[in-house]
């Protein structure tokens, strides 16, 4: 085995590759997260509503979704979900960048089923009486929601929010199966054009770890910033 | 859909077997279930190191643990499939190599499984059995690891649902597990890739979501026999 070739990554089309592959790796859990915090936040809210119909639609979403692998979520949104569009925005979305669409769309769904347990779990940790004073004060449902619950119920969730966000960075990589070119796929792609399987795969592996590292740092840090407060 | 499901359940539950390799679902089950097995006792060992009194064995472990839990199980996967035969010198198949890259994967997270039950377990207890004359050893084994291990029963469960899912990667690799079979499927089948993808979606569905409800009522089974109360389920009620 030849030995290990710095600079192979340092410059070249090699370096180029990976360093395109990270950045369109940050961009798609960077994307996802916008899509699926909101999404998420409606599920959790469904999840937690006053009508039955509205919790069982939420519960639905989150076991439906947590219940099959990502990898199946992204066959079906690559290879399945198009053929039910109509031929025109079929042609329209083959034109542009549907791996990447695909991609967006499969780990937004699959990372907001996550991150609305984390929020209902975080909600349901602020006491009822929160609740109900809320509710006595005269704010309508979502007012108490929004001004009472949702403000404390943040310190508890945003540390689990952030390793769902951890989760949803080494997801990313299974994007590479439909074909989007992140860092995976970039890997790969110098491992079978130079055979530098060693270099590819630890600029891979460092760029994940150090990404993941960041994350979990943030996470240390919020928790020691915004300790969580006890009623 | 149904004469898809007619035409295809058997290449669908058992791949080519028996007249070729065993495949489909059988084999994700198989190789979740293999893969959970061989990880145990990894997790168990690289738990115990995590709370070993000797910083030897704790930092390397530590940072092991870390660096498999900070990389996607597709690098794991890739560094075995590119790897492994150089290392061993003998070509693994794409059922090794799968099965290696989810022991180490599964053993990293087992053992902070393990690590959070032994904590889990009251202090009190190792220090009873410490004074009644056992060794560190002995009171691992036969005191705090019985305990620690009850406790964790609902968190193996749901780590072998991880594990189904996890098996799905196998498809990157060729592995034919049943999300292979079912892009072979959709490759013969060619316009109906909605359905096929559906099925496969339901297929995990139901195999996962049986395991994690049955996880769900050994869980509840374990706290009323410890006489601890499970927490409320009801959802916040909006009072009149």
């Amino acid at each position: 085995m030849p030995s290990f070739d710095i600079a192979l990554l340092q410059h070249g089309q090699y370096h180029d590759w990976l360093l395109s592959g990270l950045w369109v790796s940050l961009l798609l859990a960077g994307l996802t997260l916008v899509f699926a915090l909101p999404l998420a936040v409606l599920v959790a809210l469904l999840r937690i509503s006053p009508l039955a119909l509205l919790r069982w639609l939420g519960a639905a979403y989150v076991e439906g979704i947590r219940n099959v692998p990502l990898l199946a979520h992204l066959l079906f949104w690559y290879f399945g979900a198009p053929e039910l569009l109509p031929e025109a925005a079929r042609q329209w979305l083959y034109a542009g960048n549907i791996e990447f669409a695909s991609a967006v769309v499969a780990l937004t769904l699959y990372t907001a089923a996550y991150m609305a347990e984390d929020i209902r779990s975080g909600i349901r940790a602020i006491p009822l009486v929160q609740f109900e004073a809320g509710r006595a004060l005269g704010f309508g449902f979502l007012a108490t929601m929004r001004r009472v619950i949702l403000p404390q119920a943040l310190r508890v969730t945003v540390p689990p929010l952030i390793s769902q966000t951890l989760n949803l960075w080494m997801n990313t990589s299974i994007a590479t199966v439909i074909g989007v070119a992140e860092m995976m796929y970039q890997a790969a792609k110098v491992e079978s054009t130079s055979f530098r399987s060693v270099e590819a795969f630890a600029f891979a592996t460092s760029a994940y770890l150090v990404v993941s590292l960041v994350i979990t740092g943030l996470g240390a840090w919020y928790h020691h910033r915004y300790p969580v407060r006890t009623a | 859909m149904i004469e898809l499901i007619q035409t295809y359940w058997l290449y669908f539950l058992i791949g080519q077997y028996p007249k070729g390799p065993l495949g489909g679902l059988a084999l994700t089950v198989l190789l979740a279930g293999l893969a959970l097995l061989l990880a145990l006792p990894l997790g168990v060992a690289l738990g115990l190191a995590r709370v070993s009194p000797y910083r030897v064995i704790r930092w390397p472990v530590t940072a092991l643990v870390f660096v498999v839990r900070g990389v996607p199980l597709l690098m794991v996967v890739f560094w075995a499939y590119f790897f492994l035969p150089s290392v061993t010198g003998v070509k693994t198949d794409q059922f090794g190599t799968m099965l290696i890259a989810l022991v180490v994967f599964d053993g990293a997270y087992l053992a902070e499984i393990v690590r959070a039950g032994i904590r889990g377990v009251p202090k009190g207890q190792f220090e009873s059995a410490r004074s009644l004359g056992l060794s560190y050893a002995q009171t691992m084994r036969r005191v705090i690891l019985p305990q620690a291990l009850r406790h964790m029963l609902p968190s193996l469960v749901n780590q072998f649902v991880a594990t189904i899912k996890e098996t799905s990667l196998g498809y990157i690799i060729g592995l034919t597990e049943v999300s292979f079979i079912a892009a072979q499927i959709n490759t013969q089948v060619f316009t109906r890739g909605t359905e096929v993808y559906l099925l496969l979606g339901l297929t995990y569905f139901v195999l996962c979501f049986g395991l994690s409800r049955f996880a769900f009522w050994l869980e509840q089974r374990l706290a009323r026999r410890r006489d601890v109360k499970p927490l409320p389920t009801q959802p916040l009620k909006a009072s009149a």
